[in-house]
């Protein structure tokens, strides 16, 4: 027996949707967000509109039921009913969404705001469009050298940043729990991995004060390291994060692969 | 009808007249004293006119003229095909269709020319010394774009109103060639009008002060000028398309007979294939705007696509595929035209699975709104599965495979209607899925390998094999699809008009979805320059010289969107009284 497509259209939404929290939820234990899950499943509803409409015939089938329903005086008690439950449930979503709680409110946080073309650091105002890492030649020039500079960057990162960037630079460091936003992870392909070496220079130089406008509110606890490392330190700490997580800085040059643990 | 071209004509003799005066009258001064530096503004440089805000002015009136101007320009070029189809194949409702079309956006260049009137005069008033800067520097472009002008007008009126008298061979040559003109003059004022805003972006031909360096041609060939230039080219015709398909739409819907809605549809399809066609290429050419851009400065490249900007680009991503759904839902819509067209039913639940799948991946945030026990639950604001998703590789990725599957509902499309009588054609349907498979398969390594696990240049670099792929697969499915249906037989007539009334609004969700995003972008395009008049060379320092919230700012372009639209329906509606007669019965003297 064929299922009536209302049905059809019906059961594949369902499905859908708690496929999603399957997946996401348990067996990935990656909860998926409500509000991309409502974005996520609006379009699967206009996918599933589309697939069952585009022809005459199987619009009318479509419809026929809810035509049917509407019309037909056998069908007045459930016409009655739904048309009962379906307000009452809308109604129930509006209040239950606009019921004041306890939850702090979503906040649209910009993690990475565009840096000032030029920042003061160390005294001096340096052009961020321009800024090289000064050790990164030695990569190609020098390797030998240039993994003496990752190990004394590995060293001042142990003694500084793995409190609350962890010990394998996952975010997940021993401080990480009380801090909200937590720190970020550079292991994710979408952070240290997109950016050039002079991003990470300016935000670990200035920290959360050097945070510009847009990224308001200010609720960034990183310190302003240029206050307690060198300038030299801070470009081998880059060097080293790049290193431990086997990311390369963006560039727009040749490419230098860089040689992961 | 006359009326509002002279309208057009008024419009165009205000604007020479201004650039002249406040154009070049600056410009000759400045050449005889030499170039000084970009002025440095205080908050009393910037006029207050009748308690309005400059800012808002200016906005909404460069948007709409730049809508208004997207049409005009984009409707000459499919109407110069067009019309070339016709002369080729001798069928003359391509003639009259092209004809229909450059009536419609007669009434619209007119409009054009009236906002573009009052986008200088606003320039002038509001923005003073930022306009007489620029004027300076763009003396000679301003003027000869005034003069220009005059000319587009003169050869758009002659082909329109030449149109009959212009008819058979060598006459119609020449009507021909005179739209070819009138693309090359249309072409020429865009080019010169994205100088001017791209000079803006990354100005050259002056010094860190802004001091000029008297060679005009510099500053137009600035860094973003032909990456601007070509997406917007491209564009315009996919909009031209659309907004086209939404006036054949409208007449569809009110048409009286089934010869009306029979042309009308036939009409609504050309245009839909148009913007398709349009469409397809339109995702590479942004890419490239964006990857210019971040090229100049990382600055600008993050704020349009990782900071203050980053949600503004999620909407544009749910716009462009809805885009794709809608051009997709007309095309599955209208296979009922055709007999033929159930043997492929099957397939089109999954295209349209791929393109939900690749649609979601599409529009899927890098930074995710969480709610406390979400962000609890995760251990931070990046999700391990979706994290991945919310960047460039992920994004490439599920455009591409967009674009191919768009051009498969096209394919069926095409084949609905005919029956294949080659020996091969086996033989040539397996080589089909092949090509369609390698190349589906080449995009995802593409994808997921160099977008994962290499740096950031390959990540960028990847993106142009998987540009190529996508191209390759059109383009060889094409030449194949042709071979294996030469000599096809039809399997009856198409019925044109037999398609339903959803699919129209399909159409006109396409040409609001455009609207929308257009406007959307061009804020952010404008938006990212920030405090600058002219990045790093002239501070703005008026009182809005700051980015407005989303919210403010989405609003702002939906009011425009919304008057664009309703003068749009004037446009509509002007070009339908303009066929209608009424006989007044004893009115006039026997």
């Amino acid at each position: 027996m064929r299922l009536p497509r209302l049905l059809q259209a019906a059961l594949v939404l369902v499905g859908v949707y708690l496929g999603f929290i399957v997946v996401f939820d348990y067996m990935l234990e990656a909860v998926i967000p409500g509000s991309l899950l409502t974005m996520y499943m609006f379009f699967v509803t206009v996918g599933v509109f589309m697939v069952f409409t585009y022809d005459e015939e199987r619009t009318r089938e479509l419809v026929a039921p809810i035509k049917a329903m509407v019309e037909n005086p056998i069908y007045r008690g459930a016409r009655n009913t739904v048309f009962i439950v379906i307000p009452l449930l809308v109604g129930y979503g509006v209040y239950s969404r606009t019921l004041p709680s306890f939850e702090a409110p979503v906040e649209l946080r910009t993690i990475h705001p565009a840096p000032p073309s030029t920042a003061k650091i160390y005294g001096e105002r340096v052009n961020l469009l321009t800024l090289e890492n000064p050790f990164r030649h030695y990569q190609t020039d020098d390797p030998e050298i240039f993994a003496e500079y990752v190990q004394e960057g590995a060293a001042v990162y142990i003694e500084n940043c793995q409190y609350c960037h962890g010990d394998k630079l996952d975010g997940k460091g021993p401080y990480a729990e009380g801090l909200n936003p937590t720190p970020l992870n550079f292991q994710d392909i979408g952070t240290i991995a997109q950016l050039q070496e002079s991003y990470l220079y300016w935000r670990i130089a200035t920290g959360g004060p050097g945070l510009p406008k847009e990224a308001a509110p200010w609720i960034s606890s990183m310190p302003v390291w240029q206050e307690f490392l060198t300038e030299e330190e801070i470009w081998k700490v880059i060097l080293f994060l790049y290193d431990y997580t086997g990311h390369a800085p963006r560039s727009w040059g040749e490419a230098h692969d860089a040689g992961g643990h | 009808m006359r009326k509002t071209l002279s309208f057009g004509f008024l419009a165009s003799l205000v604007a020479l007249v201004v650039c002249v005066l406040a154009g070049t009258g600056p410009a000759l001064a400045q050449e005889a004293a030499g170039f000084g530096p970009a002025p440095v503004l205080t908050a009393a440089d910037y006029p207050t006119v009748a308690g309005v805000n400059g800012r808002l002015v200016i906005w909404i009136v460069a948007q709409l003229h730049l809508w208004f101007a997207a049409f005009v320009l984009a409707v000459p070029i499919f109407v110069f095909i067009i019309e070339a189809i016709g002369m080729r194949t001798r069928d003359k409702r391509y003639d009259d269709m092209a004809y229909e079309f450059i009536k419609v956006s007669i009434t619209a260049y007119s409009i054009t020319a009236i906002l573009g009137g009052l986008l200088l005069f606003s320039l002038i008033l509001f923005y003073p010394h930022l306009f007489g800067y620029l004027s300076t520097i763009f003396s000679k472009s301003m003027f000869y774009y005034a003069l220009l002008f005059f000319g587009e007008s003169a050869v758009l009126y002659l082909y329109y109103y030449g149109w009959h008298w212009l008819q058979g061979d060598l006459r119609k040559w020449i009507h021909l060639s005179l739209g070819l003109l009138l693309n090359a003059i249309g072409t020429t004022l865009m080019l010169l009008a994205n100088a001017w805003l791209t000079f803006m972006m990354s100005p050259a031909g002056v010094d860190p002060a802004g001091v000029f360096n008297g060679n005009e041609w510099e500053a137009i060939h600035n860094f973003l000028w032909n990456p601007i230039n070509i997406h917007r080219f491209v564009a315009n015709i996919a909009y031209g398309g659309s907004i086209v398909g939404a006036y054949a739409a409208f007449k569809f819907l009110t048409a009286r007979t089934s010869q009306e809605k029979a042309h009308y549809d036939w009409m609504g399809y050309n245009a839909n294939f148009i913007a398709i066609c349009a469409l397809l290429p339109l995702p590479f050419a942004g890419y490239y705007l964006a990857a210019e851009i971040y090229a100049y400065s990382q600055q600008m490249g993050i704020t349009l696509m990782g900071g203050i900007f980053a949600w503004l680009f999620i909407i544009q991503a749910v716009l462009i595929g809805a885009l794709f759904l809608s051009a997709n839902y007309y095309l599955w819509c209208g296979m009922g035209r055709s007999d033929g067209a159930r043997r492929y039913y099957w397939a089109i639940k999954y295209i349209a699975i791929v393109l939900i799948g690749a649609f979601l991946v599409w529009f899927t945030p890098h930074t995710l709104v969480l709610t406390n026990s979400e962000l609890k639950s995760l251990g931070g604001p990046h999700h391990s599965i979706l994290g991945p998703l919310g960047i460039m590789p992920a994004k490439n990725t599920a455009v591409n495979l967009m674009i191919i599957f768009t051009f498969l509902s096209f394919l069926i499309y095409r084949r609905s209607n005919k029956v294949a009588t080659v020996s091969w054609e086996g033989m040539g349907n397996t080589l089909q899925v092949a090509l369609f498979t390698a190349g589906i398969l080449n995009i995802l390594f593409l994808g997921i390998y160099h977008g994962y696990f290499t740096n950031t240049v390959y990540k960028v670099a990847a993106s142009i094999p998987q540009v190529l792929t996508t191209f390759v697969v059109i383009v060889v499915s094409l030449v194949l699809d042709s071979f294996i249906y030469r000599g096809a037989r039809d399997v009856g007539p198409l019925h044109w008009g037999r398609i339903p009334d959803r699919a129209q609004y399909a159409l006109f969700l396409l040409a609001v979805a455009f609207t929308w995003l257009m406007g959307l972008m061009g804020y952010i395009r404008s938006g990212i320059r920030q405090h600058w008049h002219v990045v790093d060379i002239m501070r703005d320092n008026s009182p809005n010289a700051f980015t407005p919230t989303l919210g403010y700012a989405a609003n702002v372009v939906s009011v425009a969107a919304v008057i664009f639209l309703t003068l749009v329906i004037f446009v509509f509606w002007i070009a339908k009284v303009s066929s209608v007669k009424t006989l007044p019965a004893g009115y006039w003297k026997e």
